[in-house]
């Protein structure tokens, strides 16, 4: 849907981009991580057409939106709307009047402007605060205010630039909810760029981390959680605390990394009945990526055959990423 | 000693000079709003930073303007002569005056109405940007939109600066608030005459203020503190 291939910019000899390639596929959540600095704002700028790189292409539909000129730049930003970072609403119009402004700028009549005006406030869930100015709004109303401007010209990506930045936990859910609903509803093809993994684990299919102006790693987050070397496992999964005093209990001990509810759920009774092994799970924690529980523990096992009951979760599906004591690399 | 001006024709001289004055400061706004506005805008646009960026249009955009700004009042007055004949056909008289009154007041709009509208914030106009609004669309629905309620206090501020220079209307038979308490009052020693006119243009100065003051909120949607 939107590609971003070999993309690169400087400002004053400095880098910012160096050559980055993304794919986002049609109908799906892509959210570009890294710590700052890294060139996600200055990737998110080019990409919402506010500021052109130096090299490289950005293809919607396969055209290249990156050195058009006039009214075909202007028509090209409809197709991307723009949730941008901070406060962007006008403050002297209504909700309803920014929600508006881009299909002003697209010329559509009054009535029909109306009625889509209103479809977008019902999807943000904000039909009530139509007549308010942003100055009578939350934080996170102003902000699904800006996701309903974004998508009113139907646009088939939505660009978010860090959309929970100055948020609380609670506020963010209701804007990541509702780019979610723009997904499933629209069908939009959503880049969310963050710095908040937390972002990343509600509702991105994909991920992108970028360092230095480089994508260092980029594919379906479930699939990248279960890697043990990746950035976004260390980065999505709970943390497992060092116990040397537990883990010392015994004979072999190390982490994996279960995802779904059967995995989840039935994998490590089962291991432990199989091989007639005691399995205690020593430190790590359960989080949720999207609708699926994902498990990182650290497992502490007793008895001749431990190492078997590793191997067999490595082959049932878990991921067991090291073996911490005893032989190394058991089953991973 | 000559007994003082009867209160019935200080009166009369009040409401002629007024109506005099009135009219050279209203016609001069309605022209240097006109006219003043589009220049703050180009300044703006041409800025650095701005939506169309062009650092040759608005050096000279900018020396033009300051030069007009750093021209006394009188001076233009004396210096229009010609060009006011062109334009009103005479000049002396109330209609006369409008003429440098509008040409010292364009430059005057032209930078209060540019500092305005910097005043925008960039992240505002760049979400406009990036909906496809054409620059006409957003100058108007977003730089002038959005700081309307600066904008209209900018004009009552030059609403007073031009009653302000219109004193100086005399000088070439304006007549005005202005004249009527130099030469009625100052010049003949007639002192009631003098400090009328004085008390009449602070009360006409502090309403008209007030009246753009609340015309501005009118269209002000921003939250205000209040205590």
């Amino acid at each position: 849907m939107i590609t971003v291939e070999n993309l690169t910019k400087s400002f004053q000899g400095v880098s910012a981009l160096n050559g980055v390639t993304l794919d986002v596929e049609a109908g799906t959540v892509l959210g570009v991580v890294g710590p700052s600095g890294a060139g996600k704002s200055t990737l998110a700028r080019c990409v919402a057409l506010l500021e052109r790189p130096d090299s490289g292409a950005i293809r919607v539909d396969g055209t290249d939106i990156t050195s058009l000129d006039g009214s075909a730049l202007r028509a090209a930003r409809r197709q991307i709307g723009v949730v941008p970072q901070g406060d962007s609403l006008l403050r002297q119009r209504t909700a309803a009047g920014n929600i508006a402004l881009p299909l002003e700028s697209a010329g559509v009549p009054g009535p029909q402007r109306r009625t889509r005006v209103g479809e977008l406030l019902d999807l943000v869930g904000l039909t009530d605060k139509a007549a308010a100015y942003p100055d009578q709004l939350s934080g996170g109303q102003r902000q699904r205010i800006a996701v309903a401007r974004a998508l009113a010209a139907n646009p088939s990506v939505l660009l978010a630039d860090e959309p929970t930045s100055a948020l609380d936990p609670e506020t963010t859910g209701s804007v990541l909810t509702v780019l979610d609903r723009a997904r499933a509803e629209l069908g939009v093809t959503v880049l969310v760029v963050t710095h908040d993994m937390g972002v990343v684990r509600k509702i991105c299919d994909d991920v992108a981390v970028l360092e230095q102006g480089r994508v260092v790693e980029h594919g379906k987050v479930l699939d990248l959680v279960n890697n043990p070397v990746s950035r976004t496992s260390s980065a999505l999964l709970p943390a497992v605390d060092l116990n040397p005093i537990n883990e010392s209990s015994y004979d072999r001990v190390a982490d994996v990394v279960l995802v779904g509810f059967a995995a989840v759920g039935a994998l490590l009774p089962e291991a432990a009945h199989r091989f007639g092994v005691e399995l205690n799970i020593v430190g790590g924690g359960l989080t949720r990526l999207g609708e699926t529980p994902v498990a990182r523990f650290r497992l502490g096992l007793n008895g001749e055959r431990s190492d078997s009951a590793l191997e067999w979760i490595g082959e049932a599906g878990g991921a067991v990423q090291r073996s911490l004591k005893g032989p190394q690399g058991v089953a991973a | 000693m000559r007994s003082a001006t009867p209160w019935s024709d200080v009166i009369a001289y009040l409401v002629e000079a007024t109506g005099e004055t009135l009219y050279m400061v209203g016609v001069s706004t309605v022209i240097a709003t006109l006219l003043g506005v589009p220049v703050g805008v180009w300044l703006q646009l041409t800025a650095k930073g701005g939506l169309r960026p062009n650092a040759a249009v608005h050096r000279i955009l900018s020396f033009v303007t300051d030069l007009g700004r750093s021209m006394p009042f009188i001076v233009l007055l004396v210096a229009l002569t010609s060009v006011t004949r062109l334009i009103v056909g005479g000049s002396i008289g109330s209609t006369a005056v409008i003429v440098p009154l509008a040409v010292g007041a364009i430059p005057f709009v032209g930078r209060l109405v540019q500092n305005i509208l910097s005043e925008v914030h960039v992240t505002v106009v760049e979400a406009a940007i990036t909906t496809g609004a054409s620059t006409l669309k957003i100058v108007k629905s977003v730089l002038i939109r959005e700081s309307l309620p600066a904008l209209i206090n900018a004009i009552g501020v030059t609403v007073i600066a031009l009653i302000g220079y219109s004193a100086m209307a005399g000088v070439i038979g304006g007549g005005g608030l202005g004249d009527l308490a130099i030469r009625e009052g100052y010049q003949r020693f007639n002192d009631r005459i003098l400090w009328s006119t004085v008390a009449w243009l602070a009360v006409l100065t502090t309403v008209i203020q007030l009246g753009f003051t609340r015309a501005a909120r009118a269209f002000d949607r921003r939250r205000h503190a209040s205590v």
